[in-house]
């Protein structure tokens, strides 16, 4: 083993923190975004083409530049795709639990619009992931699925989640909904530590977490570009959902009682006129 | 002070216990450590009723009459207990119909499909459960009284267990002539595992019982809630009840009691401390 600045690929070397150097940048322009609002005109769409851009070069870096594996051949490239997503699922969902909680605290619209946020991206980038993993395990495994810690506890979490926003959805008093979701959210995140460390708490089928030690250069860096470009895209995923609760919160909140009468229709029996 | 003591001690001692099964922390003493903890927890939880003896009383009749009031309602009709028994019992029937006379297959899913009876029955049971508290604004009138509602938590679904526990007693002898099973391990020690597994559906069946019965499509939302969070402790109660009934040759009954045991504290333990925030009316 040849010291590393030794080594031919001192570019790849490199490029290791290219991705932390993006992630730092995306978080830069987020929080800029959410403190500074006159710059809000413009972070916005540079968040927004970052997480589109990183998108647009990331097939290149995952389908050729980065070396196909010892035993999967090119099958295993599909991580690229699936890990990322459902580690952002898990720190979304995370992040529902934390609001959960929060609200139970001190209620605020604010941490139950993001908790509706969480849990919709969540679901929507657990599923995908889910669906990736299972066109990997058929070639892999020989199995679209099979009934292993790791899968269990991943799609129990996906139903939990769906009944979770279905739960927001037949519930119309705002207040109520809030106060139960949150509760829901809080036993439904007791399955998040249970998906993590599956792996390791049982003899599942499943790998376990690899390490950069472990693994060729090149794909740590797609992985990391990967990681990267799938929490800008979750940023902006979530935050705009969070600003349309936000906007639903305000209208439900806002909606009188009972509605005006109409100008120039008859009057119902026993309606006086209003002050 | 004492009450923070115990909580934290107890929280201690479960925490090392789980982190010891999950393999992360091992060194030796370790259970020394724990009996120590569960010694101190014990000792200062005795200071805590002892200091609070008028409060920790009051809490208790709270339980008992909540309890009461719960089965005296089921005893003057008996309705929910009969519709529960038969409705298990038509659904154990649907699972032979729907298998064929297949005797070998009923027998080694015998535990599985009791297991399902018993759950598709919970759900009429937590349903009606809350159905009898939105009658005449009932639920109201218990949240007005000046008790702890966390009293009202255990008193509820200490008697949804009770009712669940005495239908899988009841439907266990059908099962065991339906599929041709016998019990190797001994009835008492299936018993035990029915109760646990009772304990384990009716912790969160009351928490989402009392959502569902105040939203929309009460019917649809509370097996939609309640399925997805019981999949863990029922697995762990069906496979110890096909190990009660098959045999255990090989000792594998302590981990899955272990699950359902770990699954239950933490069920019943989120169900005490949130079930004040399910019922509060503002």
């Amino acid at each position: 083993m040849r010291h590393w600045l030794l080594t031919y690929d001192l570019g790849t070397r490199l490029a290791l923190y290219a991705p932390l150097v993006m992630l730092v940048f995306v978080l830069w322009l987020f929080l800029t975004h959410l403190t500074d609002p006159p710059s809000r005109k413009w972070t916005w769409k540079a968040l927004l083409g970052i997480a589109v851009g990183m998108f647009l070069v990331q097939p290149y870096f995952a389908l050729s530049w980065s070396p196909p594996e010892k035993y999967m051949g090119d099958v295993y490239r599909i991580l690229y795709m699936h890990v990322p997503q459902l580690i952002m699922a898990m720190l979304a969902l995370t992040i529902n639990f934390g609001c959960s909680v929060a609200y139970l605290f001190k209620k605020s619209w604010a941490t139950d619009s993001l908790a509706e946020a969480t849990a919709e991206v969540g679901l929507y980038l657990g599923a995908v992931g889910i669906t990736l993993g299972s066109l990997w395990a058929k070639p892999t495994w020989n199995t679209w699925w099979t009934w292993d810690p790791r899968l269990i506890s991943a799609a129990v979490m996906m139903v939990i989640y769906a009944g979770y926003l279905t739960l927001r959805r037949f519930v119309e008093d705002p207040e109520k909904r809030a106060t139960w979701s949150a509760v829901m959210g809080i036993i439904a995140g007791v399955d998040i530590p249970v998906l993590y460390f599956s792996v390791k708490w049982w003899r599942s089928i499943h790998q376990v977490q690899s390490n950069p030690s472990t693994v060729d250069d090149r794909m740590v860096v797609v992985l990391r570009w990967s990681y990267v470009a799938f929490a800008a895209l979750t940023i902006v995923l979530i935050y705009q959902r969070f600003l349309a609760a936000q906007a639903t919160r305000n209208r439900e909140v806002a909606l009188p009682e009972a509605l005006p009468p109409d100008e120039g229709l008859p009057k119902a029996a026993g309606q006086g006129a209003l002050p | 002070m004492a009450r923070i003591a115990w909580i934290v001690l107890v929280l201690l001692a479960a925490g090392t216990s789980l982190l010891e099964r999950a393999g992360i922390l091992a060194f030796s003493g370790l259970g020394t450590v724990q009996a120590v903890l569960v010694a101190l927890a014990v000792l200062a939880m005795l200071a805590d009723a002892a200091a609070n003896f008028s409060e920790v009383r009051r809490f208790g009749r709270t339980i008992r009459m909540v309890i009461q009031k719960d089965l005296q309602i089921e005893w003057r009709t008996r309705a929910r207990l009969n519709g529960l028994v038969f409705f298990a019992l038509a659904t154990l029937l649907m699972f032979s119909f729907a298998l064929g006379p297949d005797t070998a297959i009923l027998r080694r899913n015998a535990g599985g499909y009791l297991w399902l009876g018993i759950l598709f029955a919970s759900v009429l049971s937590l349903g009606e459960s809350f159905r009898i508290e939105t009658e005449n604004q009932c639920l109201d009138g218990l949240r007005l009284a000046p008790v702890d509602a966390r009293a009202i938590f255990l008193g509820k679904a200490l008697g949804n267990t009770f009712m669940l526990w005495i239908l899988a007693i009841v439907i266990t002898p059908v099962t065991i002539a339906l599929y041709d099973v016998s019990v190797k391990e001994g009835v008492l020690k299936l018993f035990g595992v029915l109760l646990l597994g009772c304990f384990g559906i009716s912790a969160p069946g009351t928490i989402y019982g009392a959502i569902a019965s105040n939203a929309r499509a009460r019917d649809v939302l509370l097996p939609l809630l309640l399925f997805p969070v019981l999949i863990p402790s029922l697995l762990a109660s069906v496979k110890a009840t096909g190990l009660i009934l098959e045999g255990d040759p090989m000792g594998q009954l302590g981990s899955w009691l272990g699950l359902l045991g770990a699954f239950n504290l933490l069920y019943w333990g989120l169900g005490f401390a949130l079930f004040p925030r399910v019922i509060e009316d503002d």
